[in-house]
């Protein structure tokens, strides 16, 4: 479903994949107001969520956050306290995990050590009873599509990280599962590795047209490879939407803070109407405009996100007109190649604002340097108006 | 061994590291391998009524001709009269069968146990693994004579049985060969119980919610994940338990009766009332080979176990 031209689009569409946005489509996994408790502990609390057939789904937030609990419910290995999960329409309650049609990639990874990795992705194969030419062939299927074969007979210990990050891939999917859990599956490789085989398992993903529902702690897995993410803190869900939605309109501080880095301008409300609100700022000195259609009241507390690189920085006076322009000092600067990050101090207040700017050429007339006096502004419509 | 020599720390001295890799070597050349020639020596002596009880004696004053005599006097004679009593042989025999049944009986009692201690709360682990060792704190000796007090005609159970009107007439249990079986497995238990409690208690959980993940119901996963991950502690465990079963003698001398005739009472009776010390050597030597096979395969396992970690 393609964007309405009259509403812009929040982020870069990735295809054209949407089916939260249908109300007539129904979702292949549902979380019903599903609590769960650990004596006095609430894991998870109340949460409701909808995933669809052919989803690529995020649960994201710190460790704690109850993720791998609701992952872990889905997969039969906790029951909720309360509330219901269905998958395609059946409920779950009662069904223990060894008949549910799902499967999980072990964040451990548990391959059998005394199984070889063919022997291992053949294990829930021959669960199921399927005759022997049929599991050797889907084993063999299975190991071309992580490229194992020339591993095929050798033992889980005698493999690398990445060959046995393969395996329990290669055995989670052997099965064909309406929905296949992937808990923390990058954790434990190197940063290379682990972006190489977050585009491979999106490849995956649209190939064999299974649901994913990754649980993930790194924000910038969750945004490589979801079509949604759902952002969880304290057992609580607290926004579910696409990537670019998550970056560009997070709904709270903590969202804000917890994806990306941000700048977040505290303030109270001056007057708002006209697509505008104007606000003055507490722990920053100045007058913000910033965009919205939000009716408050004038006088309540809000704050102001604005990302590191929507914001500019300049040795000169800014264009005459510029919006939210503020002066300060470069406290610190930390070249990474693509990116300059600056940390530059607010006059007159202890505000630190955060602004990356892309080194689009090898060399500069007037470079920006330590301690060096700036100019800081951005547009209305690059801040995110946050009241919660 | 180059693993050894790749991770030697820094400024470690390789005599440091020699002495103590000596240790065990010098204990086991003093109190095993040395007492183990003198037994095997005395198996190709000649019995005699004298102080000691055999010949010829090495007396190195009496030169070259002393030492070749010595020699010339050694004979496989012990040997050969092994096989000339069918009684030694039917001991081998029974000693073998008496210590396998045993060791299976106690495989079957301890992996529940076992399995249970390793699926217990942590907290009461240690307890229960104390409770297992509690036993050795009393001479096995005294244990076994505590059993002629349960097993006997008028001893406890059948005191019990009796009382509980479960039975008339009392159980012929002590100085039979089920008497035995109690013994051996009550003895020996702890030492199947532990080495199978050290590796269920390893054994990683995600590994069977792995198995239940991908279809496979927790009665088949015990087969297919459980006990294979356990069997070295499995193979362990028997071999611990076969190997001084069957030279055992206490248990059945004092519970047995004349249907159990174990290798470790004839030589007994050889060594003792005989006064046959280079017979009963002989038939200690032969009882050593027989159980070079399995302690061999039982270090090949160990050996693959400890490469297959590596």
């Amino acid at each position: 479903m393609a964007p309405k031209p009259a509403q812009k689009a929040l982020g870069p569409i990735r295809r054209s994949f949407a089916p939260w946005l249908d109300p007539s489509a129904v979702p292949l996994i549902r979380f019903e107001n599903v609590v769960k408790r650990f004596g006095d502990f609430t894991a998870v609390d109340d949460v409701s969520l909808d995933v669809h057939q052919r989803e690529f789904f995020s649960l994201l937030g710190p460790s704690g956050c109850g993720k791998t609990t609701l992952m872990r419910m889905l997969a039969g290995f906790e029951h909720p306290t309360s509330g219901r999960i269905t998958l395609a329409g059946e409920d779950l309650a009662g069904v223990p995990p060894y008949r549910r049609p799902v499967n999980m990639m072990f964040q451990s990874y548990a391959l059998f050590p005394h199984m070889t990795v063919e022997q291992n992705v053949a294990f829930g194969l021959k669960q199921d009873g399927l005759p022997k030419p049929e599991i050797a062939a889907r084993v063999a299927e299975m190991l071309r599509l992580v490229k194992l074969e020339p591993f095929a007979k050798r033992k889980p210990h005698q493999l690398s990280g990445g060959q046995r990050q393969r395996v329990a891939l290669a055995r989670s999917i052997a099965k064909r599962p309406k929905v296949l859990l992937l808990d923390e599956p990058l954790g434990a490789l190197d940063k290379k590795l682990r972006e190489e085989t977050q585009f491979e398992l999106m490849d995956l993903q649209m190939e064999l047209g299974l649901t994913f529902l990754i649980v993930t702690h790194d924000q910038e897995e969750a945004m490589t490879v979801s079509d949604r993410i759902a952002v969880m803190d304290h057992g609580k869900l607290v926004q579910v939407a696409t990537p670019g939605e998550i970056y560009e309109q997070p709904n709270c501080r903590y969202v804000a803070d917890f994806i990306g880095n941000i700048n977040l301008i505290e303030g109270t409300v001056e007057s708002a109407g006209g697509g505008e609100v104007r606000v003055k700022g507490e722990d920053t000195p100045g007058a913000f405009v910033c965009a919205g259609d939000a009716a408050l009241a004038q006088g309540s507390k809000v704050a102001l996100a604005v990302r590191p690189e929507k914001m500019r920085v300049s040795l000169d006076a800014p264009p005459a007109d510029a919006t939210n322009v503020l002066q300060g000092e470069v406290w610190d600067l930390a070249y990474m190649g693509d990116w300059t990050v600056l940390l530059i101090k607010i006059d007159g207040s202890e505000k630190v604002l955060r602004v990356s700017r892309a080194n689009m050429t090898r060399t500069e007339a007037k470079p920006i340097a330590w301690d060096d006096r700036v100019h800081v502004w951005f547009a209305p419509d690059a801040a995110v108006l946050l009241t919660s | 061994m180059t693993d050894t020599v790749a991770s030697k720390p820094e400024g470690t001295s390789p005599w440091g590291r020699r002495l103590v890799v000596a240790v065990p070597y010098l204990w086991l050349l003093v109190l095993f391998l040395t007492p183990f020639l003198i037994v095997l020596k005395i198996s190709f002596s000649n019995k005699v009524v004298a102080q000691p009880p055999y010949e010829p004696q090495l007396d190195l004053a009496g030169g070259w001709q002393a030492i070749k005599d010595f020699f010339a006097g050694l004979t496989l004679d012990n040997y050969y009269a092994i096989f000339d009593y069918t009684e030694n042989i039917e001991a081998y025999f029974s000693s073998l069968k008496i210590a396998a049944t045993a060791t299976i009986l106690m495989l079957l009692i301890a992996y529940p146990m076992a399995y249970a201690m390793a699926r217990a709360p942590k907290t009461i682990r240690p307890t229960l693994v104390m409770a297992v060792i509690l036993p050795f704190w009393t001479s096995l000796l005294i244990r076994v004579y505590a059993w002629i007090g349960i097993l006997d005609r008028e001893g406890l159970l059948n005191a019990s049985l009796q009382w509980l009107g479960i039975i008339d007439e009392p159980l012929e249990i002590l100085h039979t060969e089920i008497a035995v079986y109690i013994g051996m497995v009550y003895s020996y238990l702890p030492f199947m119980v532990l080495p199978l409690y050290a590796s269920l208690e390893k054994l990683d959980e995600t590994l069977l919610e792995a198995a239940a993940d991908l279809g496979c119901p927790p009665w088949k996963s015990f087969w297919q994940v459980t006990v294979p991950l356990s069997l070295p502690g499995v193979i362990a465990g028997c071999f611990l338990v076969f190997i001084p079963a069957v030279g055992e003698f206490v248990i059945p001398e004092l519970l047995g009766g004349s249907g159990t005739y174990m290798i470790g009472q004839a030589l007994y009776a050889e060594f003792f009332p005989n006064l046959n010390w280079p017979g009963a050597c002989a038939i200690a030597v032969l009882l050593l080979l027989v159980l070079v096979v399995p302690i061999a395969i039982y270090q090949n396992v160990q050996t693959k176990e400890i490469e297959g970690r590596a």
